[in-house]
């Protein structure tokens, strides 16, 4: 049996032309995606010399980014932003849902879906500026409340802080929570809910033993959706959040660029990693108990 | 049996669905106890008339009395009855266990007690050992069976069965068939059966009442429906019948004298005959079985009439002939038992047929 031999069969195996037809994809994913990731992962663990990095092993980063204060701060703060944004957005979405699912026209839930994801038309950036023009210091609801009397002077608080940009990142997401439990609940046959009522619930206990228990995954996926990528949001903070609002991304940013100690950025991003890691596994181990595979 | 009290009774119910008029004023009284079936084609309004009784329709006008009492008072979950769906609607994110439990929630038992009684009725329906399965393990066969014992645990009065039988096969079928019959008499409850299956309707029920476009054209026993329909469509739709134009000769209280093509003279007695006027041109109908091939060397008698075989079907224990009797232009179908000695016709065969006094049905 010659090499050649072998490497012909594999040339005609499914395997093989499986991925030939992955690998643009997959070296695309490689170059701009795992490699950046590597290398952030190595320079977490090399040393800061004033404008060099020494390539000296070193655990210090890891122990500066989760003993110091400030970098702990920021990192809860993040941390409760994007599970309060997550819980709002997908408490928020549940409804929108449920209604496009069980009480729209099924003709008209196309044009309904169609109409959620109307916000994606404009630029992420530029539905942050909104929020900014709506809640700002001369903003629509300020001038709004002064032109009524309502108050004397601008109100303050209602910009600059965590509560504009768990507004801001809520509305942002409100598409992506909205679509994968709609998806849940259009899956339910409808019958299980009359068989509930048979069986002796009401159409609440229905909704709770029934209804909630097989929209699950698509709430777990909402809830997924949205706190991935709020826990690492960089504009929202940087534009609507002022100081108080400043989340983990910008103090990376901060490390970077402008105070030069790439070593320590990336201790703390690969730290917010897994922090993301671990909420969001625990999520899907939610998920997976709700599915129950066919293994159990 | 009459003795038996009314579970269900319909008055005049009616419902539409906008323009569309699907129950159009249904009479009936369901009795306690019995196997009943609606039996119709799609569209007939059998199933809305079945949820109807469940909770899930609600009716234009009309009355729904539930063991003596207005049904529109009670809403879907606080009725006596309860349902076996036509997917059988099992909850798949519950083991067998928790479906079959599903409606004991609210009964408040202890533990050991709701695991007796979901053991129970899992080993009613021979599922005894399935309890910690997931619900999408299950065959069609065993997710049925699911259902009827998380039907049956909560002890309604009366079981809704939405063509369950549908999604199996044909053996299957038939085998579910038996059990459900053996179960209706163990339980002792009143079955309501929604099916399109004449067949399957003959071998279950007590009372069967046959429904076109949202009304009831006729409720008897399955004997009577086979023998004795009422009319030419619910003759059509139970098993095969033939059907020959005839004319009314004459027209007593103990029968009928009619002329059919093809047969000459005969008489119907009256309850296979409604009363209507003389020389009318009217239908006699006749059942495939109810005609019989003479072979060479049987007796001639006074009812019999000469054909030609036009086409032979094999079904191994019986033969059904189409045969063109001579002055007739439609063939009629026959079946015959294969026994050893008759030899089976070849198309084109010239043959007498005979038929059984009692076989003619008058149609008006």
């Amino acid at each position: 049996m010659t090499s050649g031999g072998v490497l012909r069969r594999m040339g005609r195996s499914e395997a093989a032309s499986g991925l030939a037809m992955i690998s643009p994809t997959a070296s695309y994913a490689i170059l701009l995606l795992a490699a950046p990731l590597a290398l952030i992962f190595i320079y977490s663990f090399l040393t800061d010399g004033y404008l060099e990095i020494i390539r000296t092993f070193t655990f210090a980063n890891y122990l500066e980014a989760w003993t110091n204060e400030l970098y702990r701060v920021v990192m809860l703060r993040s941390l409760m932003v994007a599970l309060t944004v997550t819980a709002v957005t997908v408490l928020l979405a549940f409804p929108v849902a449920y209604f496009v699912s069980f009480h729209v026209d099924p003709s008209r839930k196309s044009l309904w879906l169609f109409l959620i994801t109307i916000p994606f038309w404009t630029s992420y950036l530029i539905r942050v500026f909104l929020w900014k023009v709506i809640l700002g210091y001369n903003g629509v609801v300020n001038s709004g409340l002064l032109g009524l009397g309502i108050i004397s002077e601008p109100l303050q608080w209602i910009n600059y802080n965590v509560g504009a940009v768990v507004v801001t990142l809520a509305h942002a997401y409100a598409p992506f929570a909205i679509l994968p439990i709609f998806v849940a609940l259009e899956k339910i046959d409808r019958s299980l809910l009359e068989a509930g009522q048979d069986l002796g619930e009401s159409r609440f206990m229905t909704f709770l033993r029934v209804t909630l228990p097989l929209a699950m995954p698509g709430v777990i996926a909402a809830v997924l959706i949205v706190f991935i990528p709020t826990i690492g949001d960089f504009v929202t903070p940087q534009l609507v959040g002022g100081p108080e609002g400043r989340m983990v991304a910008n103090l990376i940013q901060l490390q970077y660029l402008k105070l030069d100690n790439y070593p320590l950025g990336s201790a703390i991003a690969v730290s917010a990693m897994v922090i993301v890691t671990v909420v969001s596994l625990f999520f899907l181990y939610l998920n997976r108990r709700y599915l129950r595979g066919p293994e159990s | 049996m009459t003795a038996k009290p009314t579970m269900i009774e319909f008055r005049d119910v009616q419902k539409y669905y906008g323009d569309y008029h699907a129950l159009r004023g249904i009479n009936a009284s369901i009795r306690a106890g019995e196997f009943f079936s609606l039996l119709g084609p799609s569209g007939c309004g059998k199933t809305t008339l079945l949820r109807t009784i469940a909770g899930f329709e609600e009716i234009s006008s009309g009355v729904i009395l539930i063991d003596g009492k207005d049904a529109s008072t009670i809403p879907a979950n606080k009725r006596p009855t309860n349902m076996v769906f036509q997917s059988y609607a099992i909850f798949p994110h519950l083991t067998v266990e928790e479906n079959v439990g599903f409606g004991l929630r609210r009964a408040g038992l202890d533990k050991a007690e709701m695991a007796r009684r979901v053991g129970d009725a899992l080993a009613m329906v021979g599922l005894t050992g399935f309890g910690k399965r997931a619900a999408h393990a299950l065959s069609g066969g065993q997710r049925q069976r699911v259902a009827l014992a998380r039907a049956l645990i909560l002890k309604p009065k009366v079981l809704l069965l939405d063509e369950p039988l549908s999604a199996l096969d044909k053996k299957m079928r038939e085998q579910m068939q038996m059990e459900l019959i053996k179960l209706q008499r163990q339980v002792g409850i009143t079955f309501i059966l929604v099916t399109h299956d004449q067949e399957e309707a003959l071998v279950m029920s007590d009372r069967i009442a046959v429904m076109f476009e949202g009304r009831i054209v006729q409720l008897d026993d399955p004997e009577t429906l086979y023998r004795r329909p009422k009319t030419r469509q619910v003759a059509d739709f139970i098993g095969t019948m033939n059907f020959l134009p005839a004319t009314v000769l004459s027209d007593t209280p103990e029968g009928c004298e009619v002329e059919v093509a093809g047969l000459g003279r005969c008489r119907i007695a009256a309850d296979q005959a409604p009363p209507g006027g003389n020389g009318q041109e009217t239908t006699v109908g006749f059942r495939p079985e109810t005609l019989t091939i003479l072979y060479d060397g049987q007796a001639a008698t006074v009812r019999e009439t000469p054909g030609t075989v036009e086409e032979v079907v094999y079904y191994g224990d019986m033969t059904y002939y189409d045969v063109k009797l001579d002055g007739v232009s439609a063939a009629v179908r026959l079946s015959m038992r294969n026994v050893p000695g008759r030899p089976v016709l070849d198309i084109g065969t010239r043959a007498r047929v005979a038929w059984s006094p009692d076989a003619l049905v008058l149609f008006r």
